[in-house]
């Protein structure tokens, strides 16, 4: 197992108590409802965050431990994150957003190619769209050649039509890449699209019924509400 | 009209503003972003040239930079010459006279700043520093150029710090501020009010720079 997880942290109104393991090239997708704690594990895996106990190990390499008193600061674990919404850098280009931390400059083209952003260069991220710019921000993250990729409900504030686009845009970064990655969302259609594993999470634990209770029928009440009132509970559209 | 005044008061008012944001960003930046206890002590004390009588300061800095003053010791050790009644010693005393001209606007431009872009530059790997110099610095722009010109305004109306630290030799530590009112003191009307008629639109067109980056910001 590559990426080990065991953290316990305290929030306002619910304790994150973790203990989970992702083999390597395998996407794990953390699904569940908001305010679950999703992102703030997130957080203490990129060191953003301190757990209030527990470890953090990445093939062998402590990243955090409460008993050794080790807490590797975000710097130094070389991963890519992809937050919410779009932060690249304001004053900087697309192209230059993307090379600012790129192991080998000559790769930012090519990415740039692939995710089919090669004409917007030289924009700046408020002269492009939103589905844009969350391409260029993954672009910058694969840059750096991370060992770990963090996506934090990357597509979330997209239209469906790109969402689904920049789904499939990470299906096909799959192959040519071996690190684990980490994928929050609470869309099961994404999750159901893209995991390896799923992680169910609802405040701040493992929940391994959530999904079932989620898609599943409401057990016959009463009567059953008219088909069209009804909320389709799980939409088979990719 | 005598016009080295006037250039006193410019290379005065560049001198500082210069070393003023050089000085204040680093103080700013640790003031927007440190937590700590008694932070707001030294905030205060940051504040304090802004409350104080602007003689009070120009007292308290005679003492130090004059012969017998720490400051004033040192100096005259370094250079054999004295602080008091000299360029330099007025570029000092109206830095710390326009320090929190500079430190709030910078503050406010750098608390702006959203904070998942100095996380993401931490996860692209630059160091507190690095993204100070290549993230913070760039993104505040405009809060920058309006502190700039808050103290070099600033600069130009100083008046009282600059009489006791500085004197009024001519072409070393006289101003405009501080000849117009010795114009006035020689019953020199006319001369004092071209001078000040100087003032006006000069003062007056940067503040509507400071009014516009303001907005752009």
């Amino acid at each position: 197992m590559s990426l080990e997880i065991r953290v316990r942290k305290k929030l306002k109104y619910f304790e994150i108590d973790l203990d989970f393991s992702c083999p390597d090239d395998h996407l794990l997708v953390m699904i569940g409802p908001s305010g679950g704690g999703k992102t703030t594990l997130i957080r203490m895996v990129a060191g953003l965050e301190s757990p209030d106990a527990g470890r953090i190990a990445y093939r062998g390499e402590t990243w955090f431990d409460s008993e050794r008193k080790v807490d590797l600061p975000p710097q130094k674990r070389r991963l890519g994150y992809v937050f919410q919404e779009y932060t690249l850098f304001p004053h900087l280009s697309l192209y230059e957003n993307a090379a600012f931390a790129a192991a080998d400059r000559a790769e930012v083209g090519n990415l740039f190619v692939r995710f089919g952003i090669d004409h917007l260069r030289g924009r700046k991220p408020h002269q492009v769209s939103g589905g844009e710019r969350q391409r260029c921000a993954l672009c910058q993250a694969l840059a750096r050649r991370p060992r770990l990729l963090l996506l934090d409900e990357p597509f979330s504030a997209l239209d469906v039509v790109t969402r689904r686009c920049l789904r499939e845009a990470v299906k096909g970064l799959r192959e040519g890449l071996t690190c684990p990655i980490l994928y929050v969302t609470h869309d099961i259609n994404e999750a159901l699209f893209l995991a390896d594993e799923m992680l169910p999470i609802v405040e701040g634990r493992i929940d391994r019924g959530w999904m079932q209770r989620t898609i599943a029928p409401i057990p016959d009440s009463e009567e059953a509400p008219p088909r069209a009132t009804r909320q389709p509970r799980l939409a088979l559209v990719y | 009209m005598d016009w080295q005044p006037f250039y006193v008061t410019l290379k005065l008012a560049v001198a500082t503003t210069g070393l003023l944001i050089v000085l204040a960003a680093p103080l700013a930046y640790f003031l927007a972003y440190a937590r700590f206890p008694g932070k707001s002590m030294i905030e205060a004390l940051v504040n304090l040239p802004l409350a104080l009588p602007p003689t009070v300061i120009g007292f308290y800095l005679v003492v130090v930079m004059g012969p017998k003053g720490a400051a004033g010791r040192v100096w005259e050790a370094l250079t054999g010459g004295s602080l008091l009644f000299t360029f330099l010693g007025i570029v000092i005393a109206s830095t710390l006279y326009s320090l929190p001209f500079a430190v709030q606007p910078l503050k406010a431009a750098f608390q702006r700043i959203d904070r998942r872009l100095m996380e993401s530059a931490y996860i692209l790997g630059l160091s507190r520093k690095a993204t100070f110099l290549r993230v913070i610095i760039p993104n505040s722009v405009s809060g920058i150029a309006a502190a700039a010109i808050l103290v070099f305004l600033h600069c130009m109306g100083a008046f009282g710090v600059l009489l006791m630290v500085g004197g009024s030799l001519p072409g070393e530590t006289k101003v405009a501020s501080i000849a117009i009112y010795e114009a006035v003191e020689a019953m020199k009307y006319r001369e004092a009010g071209l001078m000040s008629l100087c003032f006006i639109p000069i003062s007056y067109a940067f503040l509507l720079l400071v009014n516009r980056l303001n907005r752009g910001a």
